[in-house]
């Protein structure tokens, strides 16, 4: 019995350690990125327009990849090479903290909570809250929730605005935005809940579903990068105003953003 | 880690229930319905053999999580509404009535055959051979791996995690992404799972000892 406790409690202080390891904070990434002449990123696998696996050929592809791949050329210089990773709004702050990826750009809502824990570049494209519903639905906007059943995903900020805007909203949190989709396809709920550029995407895919009510929330999304990085932080910041003033930026909102029903494309346009 | 306890308590505590709800939902059902198949298994009828023998092999076959998304997303979409809290037990009910069902077979199986010509001599009909001779010794051979498939059917029921059935797993996921403490979330829901699977545990040994 006493050997069967001490056996117990080495696994127990095994898992209570592992807690306490020091993280990959201490080294530099951009320096590990130049010397191995790549930057892996995070990037989504499942929103269309954003971050896409292509079933053809395995790529990921979309408006995150693209600006993913236009920064590492721009810090790396030409022959740099990116990596991609995919990852969902669950597992990409714990990606990016154990060293798996180098940074995160994966429809990622720059928030002071998240600030917490990860810092983040400037922003490099303006989103918002909206909704998803049949095109019969009676719901018009997210501030007449109350009642009805909402459908998120996890480890998304959409959740919490959700209840903000209707404190009686039921919301359901899904696994990821496919899921959510085939949910609000079975009935599971009444209307998803996500930004706006996402909700485009899902609905060119589904005819028979609308973006509606607008955006009720603003959202920003950012380069995640891990703390106590300044240096690629500032790297990121600059290939993203770089990239910016040369015009590749529109070029890019326009490739992907230009064909989406409903969606105003050039109000992207970074002046 | 503490914090999570405190801050969370109340939504752990939903977790807790509706886990414990679903298994129990689960265990009960699948007990029934396990049973009925093994019998059916058993059975000189080639027919029911044949239907028990075709249940077993499908539902212990097939992954959990497939069946279940099953009864959420595919079922709702031609049938009728089943939310995610009845789809994950309905699918956590069926995958384990398929092993339950190979347990006890085996275990009325591993009865020797001349207890069953024995009763039949003295003429004792099939079922009441079945219920006084084969039976209780069936099931002191089943206990053991019963039990296994009681802990199994706790850890599995997880599974509604992935449909929003409000349970230990998805209140774990969605503390662990508004904390973004991933490690000491998922330590606290194992902890939870810990206290319900080790009582199980030990009370299956302890029934164990006590019928050998």
């Amino acid at each position: 019995m006493r050997k069967k406790f001490w056996l117990f409690s080495l696994v127990l202080w095994t898992f209570l350690l592992t807690g306490c390891g020091q993280s990959l904070s201490q080294q530099s990434v951009l320096e590990n990125a130049k010397q191995a002449n790549t930057i892996t990123w995070g990037v989504k696998g499942d929103v269309r327009l954003f971050g896409l696996i292509d079933v053809k050929d395995g790529q990921q592809k979309g408006f995150d990849v693209d600006m993913a791949k236009l920064i590492t050329k721009h810090i790396l210089g030409p022959k740099g090479h990116a990596d991609f990773v995919t990852v969902t709004s669950q597992s990409r702050i714990p990606l990016l903290k154990n060293g798996n990826v180098d940074a995160v750009i994966a429809t990622m809502t720059i928030t002071p909570e998240r600030q917490k824990t990860v810092d983040f570049s400037k922003v490099y494209f303006n989103a918002g809250q909206s909704l998803l519903v049949p095109k019969n639905s009676p719901i018009q906007d997210a501030y007449h929730l109350n009642g009805h059943t909402i459908l998120g995903v996890v480890g998304a900020n959409s959740v919490d605005n959700v209840k903000k805007a209707s404190p009686k909203a039921k919301v359901l949190e899904l696994q990821d935005y496919a899921q959510a989709m085939n949910a609000l396809k079975s009935k599971q709920g009444e209307a998803m809940t996500t930004d706006n550029g996402i909700l485009y995407g899902l609905a060119v895919q589904n005819p028979g579903y609308e973006v509606r009510g607008g955006t009720f929330t603003k959202e920003p999304y950012g380069v995640a990068i891990n703390k106590h990085q300044k240096s690629f932080v500032k790297a990121v910041n600059q290939a993203i105003d770089e990239i910016k003033a040369d015009g590749e930026y529109n070029r890019l909102i326009k490739k992907w953003f230009g064909q989406v029903p409903g969606f105003n494309y050039k109000e992207l346009y970074s002046k | 880690m503490i914090n999570i306890f405190t801050h969370y308590s109340h939504q752990l505590l939903v977790g807790f229930g509706w886990t414990i709800f679903s298994s129990l939902l689960a265990l009960l059902f699948s007990l029934i319905i396990g049973a009925a198949f093994a019998l059916m298994e058993v059975l000189p009828n080639k027919v029911c053999r044949m239907i028990g023998r075709t249940y077993v092999e499908i539902f212990r076959n097939i992954p959990l999580l497939v069946i279940t998304m099953f009864f959420y997303l595919v079922i709702p979409m031609y049938l009728v509404k089943i939310n995610g809290f009845t789809a994950g037990t309905i699918g956590l009910t069926l995958y384990t009535s398929a092993f339950i069902a190979e347990t006890i077979r085996a275990g009325i199986q591993s009865v020797d055959n001349g207890q069953m010509e024995g009763a039949r001599s003295v003429g004792m009909t099939y079922w009441q051979a079945m219920r006084y001779i084969i039976l209780p010794q069936a099931v002191k051979i089943v206990i053991p791996p019963l039990g296994n498939q009681f802990i199994n059917l706790v850890k599995n029921s997880s599974v509604l995690a992935f449909v929003a059935g409000f349970d230990l797993m998805y209140q774990a996921n969605s503390i662990a992404s508004a904390t973004f403490d991933t490690i000491n979330s998922y330590f606290v829901v194992g902890l939870l799972y810990l206290i319900i699977t080790l009582p199980l545990s030990y009370y299956m040994r302890y029934l164990e000892k006590r019928t050998a």
